[in-house]
């Protein structure tokens, strides 16, 4: 096929999600507003009651603050993933979503550049928090905020893929509530996003393991280490498997012939 | 099958052919062998009362659901096997409108020729093109939240013929439009069917909506009733009217 057809059509997809998320202010503040009242105000509350060991990455004893803003990261794009994915749902009879199935090019390539277009605007977001997280004395090594670059595309990428694979079972979404008990905040408390899995051992025992299994756990590492210049393999392993499942399966939901669509009815 | 009226040449294929397309929702049959053909230049309406299976038609058309009984080809490819070769001859515009509220016209477009492909030094002039053609050139730097209905039934018009398709379908493109917007989009569409040599096939509730030289299909609970010219269904259905046609085909269910 023409690759030049590809690239033009990805590019349009990317640059038409990134123009949309940049004039739509309102999008943008709330985006930046939720992991900045977590920063400034959960974690400032919550420093006294947690007290922390030092664990990799960290070489010194780090304030609360610290050790949530990888979280806070994770949190950012689980959020920009589900809402990006499931805005799909939301497009009444998925009206920009069909103009997208129709044209030719494969269903898998159209849904793979959606997400990477998802999966920039977060980035987008994420720096932006980054820069404000930085006047409020929260600082990684400069290569840090290169190295979280590549993570971040990684882990936006499977975070959106869960996204959409949740929007082509999910028939009619009347709000967004409904994703937000059943996905967001399971995963998100149920991670070391805001406790370490050490610190979580001492209460449950399950709770740990769950929370060890839980692909979100593996993103938040993933960001935390490569926030110092690391790696974590295991983590990059894990977010990868994920990615590759999610985004198959969610390629198998929006085949017309196999998929849940055929299921959905209509008039 | 209800090929009439014009001669053509064997060798080109129909722009549009469905055969034994049938298709159930849950067991409860939404479309029952339905088979017709459309040959460039030809414009179709496709008639039915609501709930006659017009939109599950034009699902498994666009390929939004796969049916696994019958087939549809567009220009020779088959919409199942050949689905990037079929689906870049289809121009289509929804019953519900999928343009971009938020951006303006000119992005929408621009938009839609990335989709298909198409290079920018090609895709402005014949944004331009199109645009004027319909008298919305002028407009094109204004968000499509600015702009009434009829005037963004026009530019998801002008957007489904940019990448020059063979084959334009339309779900019941002037619902909730007013009457001079009606005309001037149906007057629009069938010039281009002559013009353009293009296929065109209408689903539609309206009856006024029909030129004379026009060819129907009429659905009705996921059958077809009839289908050939307007002369033909008359014919058929031992009617004078396509409004009495319509009504005795469908059993009374006009709306």
């Amino acid at each position: 096929m023409n690759w030049l057809h590809y690239w033009r059509a990805m590019s349009g997809i990317i640059g038409r999600e990134l123009w949309r998320f940049i004039t739509q202010r309102e999008r943008f503040i709330s985006a930046l507003v939720r992991p900045l009242i977590w920063l400034f105000v959960f974690a400032a509350g919550f420093r006294a009651a947690l007290g922390l060991a030092i664990t990799p990455p960290y070489e010194t004893y780090i304030l609360y603050e610290v050790y949530i803003t990888p979280g806070l990261i994770g949190m950012i794009q689980l959020f920009n993933g589900m809402q990006s994915s499931l805005s799909m749902v939301y497009d009444r009879e998925m009206g920009s979503m069909r103009i997208l199935m129709v044209c030719p090019l494969p269903r898998w390539f159209l849904l793979l550049s959606k997400l990477l277009a998802g999966t920039f605007v977060s980035i987008l977001q994420v720096y932006v928090f980054l820069g404000i997280a930085w006047f409020y004395d929260i600082h990684a090594p400069w290569q840090g905020y290169l190295w979280v670059m590549p993570t971040l595309m990684l882990s936006g990428l499977m975070l959106g893929a869960l996204g959409l694979l949740l929007s082509s079972f999910i028939k009619q979404l009347e709000n967004f509530a409904g994703v937000m008990n059943f996905v967001i905040f399971p995963m998100f408390f149920m991670s070391t996003a805001l406790y370490p899995l050490w610190k979580m051992k001492e209460s449950s025992a399950l709770l740990a393991k769950l929370a060890e299994y839980n692909p979100f756990s593996q993103v938040v590492e993933l960001i935390r280490f490569a926030l110092y210049g690391q790696f974590n393999q295991q983590a990059f392993f894990y977010t990868l498997g994920a990615f590759i499942v999610f985004m198959a399966a969610a390629i198998v939901g929006y085949n017309p012939s196999k998929g849940m669509m055929s299921k959905k009815g209509g008039g | 099958m209800g090929r009439s009226g014009k001669t053509m040449n064997i060798n080109t294929p129909s722009a549009l052919c469905i055969e034994q397309l049938s298709y159930a929702y849950s067991g409860k049959k939404a479309l029952d062998q339905v088979s017709f053909t459309i040959q460039p230049g030809e414009c179709t309406l496709l008639l039915g009362p609501n709930g006659a299976g017009k939109s599950t038609l034009f699902s498994l058309i666009t390929r939004l659901y796969d049916s696994r009984d019958g087939q549809i080809s567009l220009c020779g490819y088959d919409i199942k096997r050949q689905t990037c070769l079929a689906l870049a001859k289809l121009g289509v515009v929804f019953q519900q409108s999928t343009l971009d509220m938020d951006l303006t016209v000119m992005q929408n477009l621009l938009y839609h020729t990335a989709l298909h492909g198409i290079a920018r030094k090609v895709a402005l002039p014949r944004i331009q093109q199109e645009l004027e053609r319909l008298n919305m050139f002028e407009r094109r730097f204004e968000k499509i939240r600015q702009l009434n209905g009829g005037h963004r039934r026009r530019v998801e018009i002008a957007r489904a013929l940019l990448h020059k398709p063979a084959l334009l379908l339309l779900d019941e493109p002037t619902v909730g439009l007013d009457v001079p917007s009606r005309l001037a989009i149906v007057d629009y569409v069938h010039q281009l069917a002559v013009e353009e040599n293009l296929a065109v096939l209408w689903a539609s509730h309206l009856i006024d909506e029909i030129f004379p030289d026009d060819h129907l299909v009429v659905l009705h609970k996921g059958c077809v009733k009839a289908k050939g010219t307007v002369t033909e269904v008359l014919a058929a259905s031992d009617c004078t009217s396509i409004k009495e046609a319509f009504y005795s085909l469908t059993q009374g269910e006009a709306s």
